[in-house]
């Protein structure tokens, strides 16, 4: 981790690599992320709306909870756990095949700092905007919900916006970011560790990979633990 | 010059090598042989300082490399160039990257300068027209040829080939060892070639050191190789039906090059 924190040779190059993997780890994210929050969204409003079922219960909360859930749970902890495989496996395959294929050991021969040249950009790439994710992922999640009552009818669209504006705690949403900047860092920095380390050929590479994505998931949910308990 | 002194190198408490001791010079070639898994790709990562040598010295000029802080290591090793035994070109970059990638890090050229240095190594191992090509695009000999363009951009001092003709066919591999020799002798750089391959060390070997079992068995040049009585040597040199045909047609020594 030292290594990986060093003062870098070229900060151009830092640079270079730092928007290249913006673009492969965050930007190449987003129709995934996107995709699964649109129908996510849509379910928890069928969910809530058929666990709402009291007259005496007024239809917007349907709207609320859908917010709720999204903004504390799903946004930040759900799609995290989801980038955890798509990023932790790229991340890990990426660096473990570097590694088999001596690429890593050609940079070190060169006097290159590997670890900062490879993995601080992939870590600061995600820690710093994977969080937009999850604001994007929010409004993908509410629109879903929209799209649904909107073509079903469900309830009526002014009471789902309603229930969205509803009890707003804007402390949420850093909540929500503060959680994805974490899981984010530790996404990265375990699938990192397990590629830049691995070893046994290409069989080697898929057990990194697994390992990364298997460890990164457990701390993910140790993490939101502990976040939760101190955040809220 | 690089000098070897009673280098050992422990995995798990067993010796990879152990007390190996030897010399290099400037303008040859120089070829460490034996059998896979006998200790040639320790020995040379140990040299370079890929890995921890737990006793012993290697020296480069007056330097006791192995000792040195690791900012110091990163100065000298930016006078070294390797080829590996796969080419280990990064994936990410083209050719022409590739052979630039030492230069963004190491020189203070302009991106002109480094574009031209990178088409001069490119065109110095015959591949002017691939520069905009990746990796797996380019065929194993190309890979290796782009291998050496990057390990000369720089012009190192010293030389060091992992396997250089590994995975190549015999036109290709005499191709591969004719341009390590050349550069070798043009630009006066200590080369050092790990290999099992009989016919690069009769084309090209200056100096062969021979490993068994870890251990520095038998030391000469590649004329007095097939005169050796060396027991472990003869057996290594002559393990292939085609080798000992030949032995039993021309007798033991005197080969009819070199």
């Amino acid at each position: 981790m030292r290594q990986v924190f060093r003062k870098p040779e070229r900060w151009r190059l830092l640079a270079r690599q730092f928007f290249n993997e913006t673009e492969k780890l965050v930007i190449n994210s987003i129709p995934l992320i996107a995709l699964i929050s649109v129908f996510i969204g849509a379910v928890l409003v069928i969910q809530t709306a058929n666990n709402m079922t009291s007259p005496l219960l007024p239809k917007m909360y349907i709207g609320y909870m859908a917010r709720e859930s999204l903004i504390l749970e799903f946004c930040s902890t759900m799609v995290c756990l989801i980038l955890a495989g798509k990023i932790g496996s790229n991340i890990s395959s990426e660096l473990g095949t570097m590694r088999i294929t001596e690429q890593i050991d050609a940079m070190e021969m060169m006097g290159v700092n590997s670890a900062n040249f490879l993995v601080m950009p992939k870590m600061m790439a995600t820690t710093l905007f994977n969080p937009l994710l999850t604001l994007m992922s929010f409004i993908m999640g509410l629109l879903g919900g929209y799209l649904l009552i909107e073509l079903t009818g469900m309830i009526k669209v002014s009471d789902y916006l309603t229930g969205l504006r509803f009890a707003f705690n804007g402390y949420y949403i850093t909540y929500s970011l503060v959680k994805t900047a974490v899981f984010s860092f530790i996404i990265s920095s375990v699938s990192a560790y397990y590629g830049y380390w691995a070893e046994g050929g290409s069989l080697g590479v898929g057990r990194s990979a697994t390992k990364a994505i298997v460890v990164a998931s457990a701390l993910i949910l140790i993490f939101n633990l502990i976040l939760t308990r101190i955040m809220l | 010059m690089i000098t070897v002194s009673h280098l050992s190198k422990y995995f798990d408490g067993r010796p990879a090598v152990k007390d190996i001791s030897v010399k290099y010079l400037p303008g040859q070639c120089s070829m460490i042989i034996g059998a896979s898994g006998s200790g040639k790709t320790v020995l040379l990562k140990s040299i370079v300082g890929l890995l921890t040598p737990e006793e012993g010295e290697v020296m480069f000029g007056d330097t006791v490399f192995n000792r040195l802080p690791d900012e110091e290591k990163k100065k000298t090793r930016s006078r070294m160039g390797m080829l590996f035994q796969g080419s280990a070109l990064f994936d990410f970059a083209t050719a022409k990257e590739n052979v630039m990638f030492p230069l963004e890090f190491f020189s203070n050229m302009s991106r002109r300068e480094k574009s031209d240095r990178a088409d001069f190594c490119l065109r110095r191992v015959g591949l002017e027209d691939i520069g905009n090509k990746y990796p797996s695009e380019l065929s194993g000999g190309m890979q290796k040829r782009v291998g050496i363009a990057r390990a000369i951009a720089l012009n190192p001092q010293y030389l060091f080939c992992d396997e250089p003709n590994s995975g190549l066919d015999p036109q290709t591999s005499v191709m591969i060892d004719r341009l390590i020799q050349e550069i070798t002798r043009e630009y006066n750089i200590t080369t050092v070639i790990n290999t099992h391959d009989m016919n690069s060390v009769m084309e090209i070997g200056d100096k062969v050191v021979f490993i068994y079992k870890g251990e520095k068995c038998w030391e000469g040049s590649r004329h007095d190789i097939l005169a050796s009585d060396n027991r472990e040597l003869e057996d290594f040199i002559f393990a292939s039906g085609m080798a000992r045909e030949l032995k039993t047609l021309y007798g033991s020594g005197n080969p009819s090059r070199g």
